[in-house]
């Protein structure tokens, strides 16, 4: 039986956040009425001329300096020739020579905390497409331009990913660096970020790639994988019935979960490249570069190696909790306001990541917020409440009945109980109250007590109303018990 | 009054001998009496040309005119008129009414100038003749059997023949030089980037450049001053200050030096042409200029350079007529390939499909770097060279156009009518400016003398050509046609 060997390559395209469009002033939210945010520009009215939006190339630049990449001085946009409904000016303008971002890397984490280096050969920058509907129409097509001219990052990797798994991690990483830096929301539902998938195989040891099939329309992290599994399988399945594959474009179906082909090598289109004559080749000086590299914030791979050398933190841990600057930013946060990083860890992995997971949230629509997370965490480090009164207290803060753990403590009287005085009449009672279980206990022998303790610490936990500190409890109940 | 020159208008106007309005009526008459038989005018917007004329008056009487404020002018098709049809010479967009102002038409507005209408024009700019017009081919008020030359040739005859004092025309290789030799007025091709492209329909982008037709170079200065300037809108603008182009006008041509180009005197040229040219350049020695004979060494690979960069960039600019969203489309299209095929083979003209079809076959996978790669390196040497010439020399002197008019239907063959352009064509390559002034006649039909500076050297082409107009009245000749009936 033959070994294959999956080679990748991932075609990354990034919506930029800025407020107008690439080549116009038109609004780029998401989720106007049809047409509704598409100007003269981007309808490509006869007469009308782009002008290139600032914004756009700083965030390019930024992505680039994001992962090391070289900033060529000069890049050039090109015009992409090709008739299509929702392509108004039958060009895409967009960067086919001299590309924005120059070649540079990116860091990738595998499950088992291995990290990898995937390279990246460029990034571009052109203007988005329109849409197409083809519902409510009846069977005609509506044209909706006002996704035209949004601003794309295209980040083209080299072939450098070997499983589904690492091109996941490599997506993930993309989607990182850019909401870290704020230059895209990468939402991808909303397409934000949009993936096209080159796929190859090869018998294991081969020096020379096989044939690629390109998938598009993979825009989840899910998808991903699942396209490139299909895809990988298909391949192969094909070459060893003695097949051969086709240099190809093939459509991710999620619903069907498959790829199917497109077009063909042959039916390719000649996209008649140009230098778009509208624009000057933009020259970026080393003093704008520099200032760009100067507002660059920490990046994840600077915070996990940050996470695991300086916080201590398992590589797994730091890895999860930079894998989005918001999680990382919240995770900060509390580790400042408690002053432990392994405890803020274990809670926003924990307790938080479960609740917010339950509730379908994201970290930044986090009914608790970071201050008062570390608030909570604090008062557990100092022993003013016990581990169960904090689950109680967390829940009151998700529930919004109070401002900080403080209050919710005071008001709901959860102040873990150390005076031993205290303590020791609550064990009184509860001795007095269980003369059989007493009896019991003392007639065991002493490696069964430990298990039979239990109830007793579960009463005295009880009466506390859970605020009493298990592990006093614990002491002078053994004490008072063995006592006799 | 139709005979004036914009200079003249304009200080009638500031006299109170005439108003706007009546200004307006006279020539708005004479179109409708004269034009029937030049087909100059593809739209004549007589209801906003008389509200605008009473504006400029209303501004005139509260003490607010400018210079230009009330004088009557004509826009080439091309520009885009904000709820006007502008057509650009094309059936694809007979039905295409601009929802907004070219820059160039709102400075024009803003400087309070009164549009008559929108002039007759070769197909997308794309001519020599303006035979390529959808709308009819335009006659040459000097000859009615004669071209009126392209492709801003309605406005050069609307000017010629009186029906407007200036007009304005775009030059992507000679366009407003050009049809302004054949009929006898003045037309400045400004320096690439001098004026603003916003709102004119793109030909071929990096060589595109409006400029005004009048009847004398000082009118083009006063226009010059109005549409010049850099926009926003224009990356391809250039940020530069717009000096007062008519303060140089009185500045003597002594030690001026002036070269000829021996590649524009050289097989091709017609005789009686080149001796219009020659008896222009003495005029200029009398007025203490001197002559030297200067060399551009690549001209003659202007035409093979310009016809694959312009159709290249035609191409694709030509794309969005695809009939979905705005100008022709065919009836009932059964599929989305039917409805642009049909669309764009009904709305475009022959010569138009002819450039898209070179533009598309140029810029294709094995062929770029043949045609396309080596027009552009082509092109640095064409400018090289002009660049070169004018270290030696301050401005360059030559015929317009190899040949007066040519009869209507007479320049058949393609090549041949591209040919008309080896003048003209190389200043737009090298995005230098150039003027073209009448300096005489072959019979009945007109010579264009052509005068061309360094970048932004606008302001000394203008006093060179006034000075000639100074000593000369080729530009006050006025065709038997304008006086009819007048």
């Amino acid at each position: 039986m033959m070994q294959w060997e999956t080679v990748i390559g991932l075609e990354v395209h990034v919506q930029l956040a800025t407020k107008s469009k690439i080549f116009s002033g038109a609004s780029t939210a998401f989720g106007a009425e049809p047409n509704s945010q598409a100007c003269a520009v981007d309808l490509g009215l006869p007469g009308v001329l782009p002008v290139l939006n600032e914004q756009a190339v700083a965030m390019a630049v930024k992505f680039g300096l994001g992962i090391n990449a070289e900033i060529p001085e000069v890049s050039v946009f090109d015009r992409k020739n090709y008739f299509y409904p929702d392509l108004p000016k039958g060009y895409q303008t967009s960067q086919m020579y001299h590309p924005i971002v120059g070649a540079g890397d990116v860091e990738i984490s595998l499950d088992d905390g291995a990290t990898k280096r995937i390279r990246v050969h460029h990034a571009h920058l052109e203007e988005d497409a329109g849409k197409s509907l083809h519902e409510d129409f009846h069977g005609m097509t509506g044209i909706d331009l006002n996704r035209a001219g949004t601003p794309l990052l295209e980040i083209v990797s080299e072939p450098d990913m070997r499983s589904a798994k690492e091109a996941a991690a490599y997506l993930k990483a993309i989607h990182a660096i850019v909401t870290y830096l704020g230059i895209s929301d990468g939402n991808m539902a909303e397409g934000s970020m949009r993936c096209d998938v080159n796929v190859s195989v090869r018998p294991k040891g081969q020096e020379a790639f096989g044939t690629r099939a390109e998938v598009k329309n993979v825009n989840s992290f899910r998808f991903v994988e699942r396209a490139i599994a299909f895809e990988v399988e298909r391949q192969i399945e094909l070459l060893e019935d003695g097949g051969t594959v086709v240099q190809e474009t093939r459509l991710y179906d999620p619903e069907a979960d498959e790829t199917r082909s497109m077009r063909t090598k042959e039916e390719a289109n000649d996209y008649r490249y140009f230098p778009c004559p509208d624009l000057l080749p933009v020259v970026l000086d080393r003093a704008y570069v520099d200032h760009l590299r100067s507002t660059l914030p920490e990046l994840p791979a600077e915070k996990r190696a940050r996470f695991e050398g300086e916080l201590g933190l398992s590589a797994y841990d730091a890895s999860v909790l930079a894998s989005s600057r918001a999680t990382a930013e919240y995770f900060e946060v509390v580790k400042d306001a408690c002053g432990d990083a392994k405890h803020a860890a274990n809670w926003v992995m924990g307790e938080l990541s479960g609740a917010l997971n339950r509730e379908n949230l994201a970290i930044e629509q986090s009914p608790v917020a970071a201050e008062q997370l570390g608030g909570l965490v604090a008062r557990v480090l100092d022993d003013t409440i016990n581990g169960k009164a904090a689950k109680q207290v967390f829940q009151a803060l998700w529930n919004g009945e109070g401002d900080s753990a403080d209050a919710i403590i005071d008001a709901k009287g959860l102040k873990q109980v150390t005076d031993s005085g205290a303590i020791e009449a609550m064990i009184d009672q509860v001795i007095a109250d269980s003369p059989v279980q007493v009896a019991q206990y003392r007639d065991a022998e002493p490696d069964k007590r430990g298990k039979m303790i239990g109830y007793f610490v579960g009463q005295v936990m009880k009466a506390s109303r859970g605020t009493a500190n298990p592990q006093q409890v614990n002491a002078l109940l053994k004490e008072k018990l063995d006592q006799a | 009054m139709h005979d004036q020159t914009l200079t003249q208008l304009a200080r009638a106007l500031a006299d109170g001998e005439v108003s706007s309005r009546e200004l307006t009526q006279t020539l708005l008459g004479r179109i409708e009496r004269l034009d029937g038989r030049l087909n100059s005018f593809i739209s004549i917007t007589q209801e906003q040309a008389l509200a605008a004329a009473d504006a400029a008056d209303a501004l005139r009487a509260k003490g607010q005119a400018g210079p230009l404020t009330g004088l009557p002018l004509a826009l080439k098709d091309i520009f885009c008129t904000n709820g006007v049809k502008t057509s650009c010479g094309s059936k694809m967009l007979d039905n295409f009414i601009a929802p907004y102002d070219a820059c160039v038409v709102e400075k024009l507005k803003a400087a309070g100038t009164v549009s008559l209408g929108k002039t007759n024009m070769d197909e997308f700019a794309m001519g020599s003749s303006n035979e390529n017009s959808h709308y009819g081919p335009v006659k040459n008020p000097w000859d009615l059997d004669a071209v009126p030359g392209g492709s801003s040739g309605g406005s050069a005859a609307a000017v010629a023949a009186g029906l407007v004092p200036a007009a304005m025309g775009t030059d992507t290789g000679g366009s407003i030089r050009q049809p302004a030799a054949f009929c006898g007025i003045t037309g400045l091709k400004p320096t690439y980037g001098r004026v603003s492209r916003y709102g004119i329909i793109a030909y071929a982008s990096s060589l595109d450049q409006a400029g005004p037709m009048a009847r004398t170079a000082e009118d083009c200065a006063l226009l010059l001053g109005a549409i010049a300037g850099h926009d926003l809108r224009d990356s391809t603008s250039v940020a530069r200050g717009v000096p007062d182009y008519r303060a140089e006008l009185g500045e003597s041509l002594s030690g001026l030096k002036i070269g000829l180009p021996r590649e524009y005197f050289g097989d091709g040229l017609a005789p009686e042409v080149e001796q219009a040219v020659r008896e222009a350049i003495k005029v200029y020695e009398s007025l203490g200029a001197s002559i030297h004979e200067v060399s551009l060494p690549h001209t003659h690979y202007a035409i093979p350079a310009y016809y694959v960069i312009a159709p290249a960039e035609a191409s694709s600019n030509l794309s969005r007529f695809d009939g979905v969203r705005f100008g022709h489309r065919c009836d009932a299209p059964s599929d989305l390939i039917d409805l642009y095929k049909r669309s764009r083979d009904e709305g475009f003209g022959s010569e138009v499909k002819r450039r898209i079809l070179i533009g598309t076959h140029t810029l294709s996978e094995g062929f770029f770097d043949a045609y396309y790669t080596q027009a552009q390196k082509v092109r640095r040497l064409i400018r090289q060279d002009f660049l070169d010439a004018f270290e030696e020399v301050d401005v360059l002197m030559g015929p317009a156009s190899p040949t007066p008019a040519f009869d209507l239907g007479a320049n058949k063959d393609p090549v041949s009518m591209y040919l008309q352009d080896i003048y003209t064509i190389a200043v737009n390559l090298a995005g230098i400016p150039g003027i073209s002034v009448p300096a005489g006649f072959v019979g009945s039909r007109p010579v264009g003398l052509q005068i061309l500076g360094p970048h932004f050297a606008e302001s000394q082409l203008l006093n060179v050509a006034h000075q000639f107009q100074q000593a000369t009245d080729w530009h006050q000749r006025r065709p038997a046609l304008a006086e009819e009936s007048a």
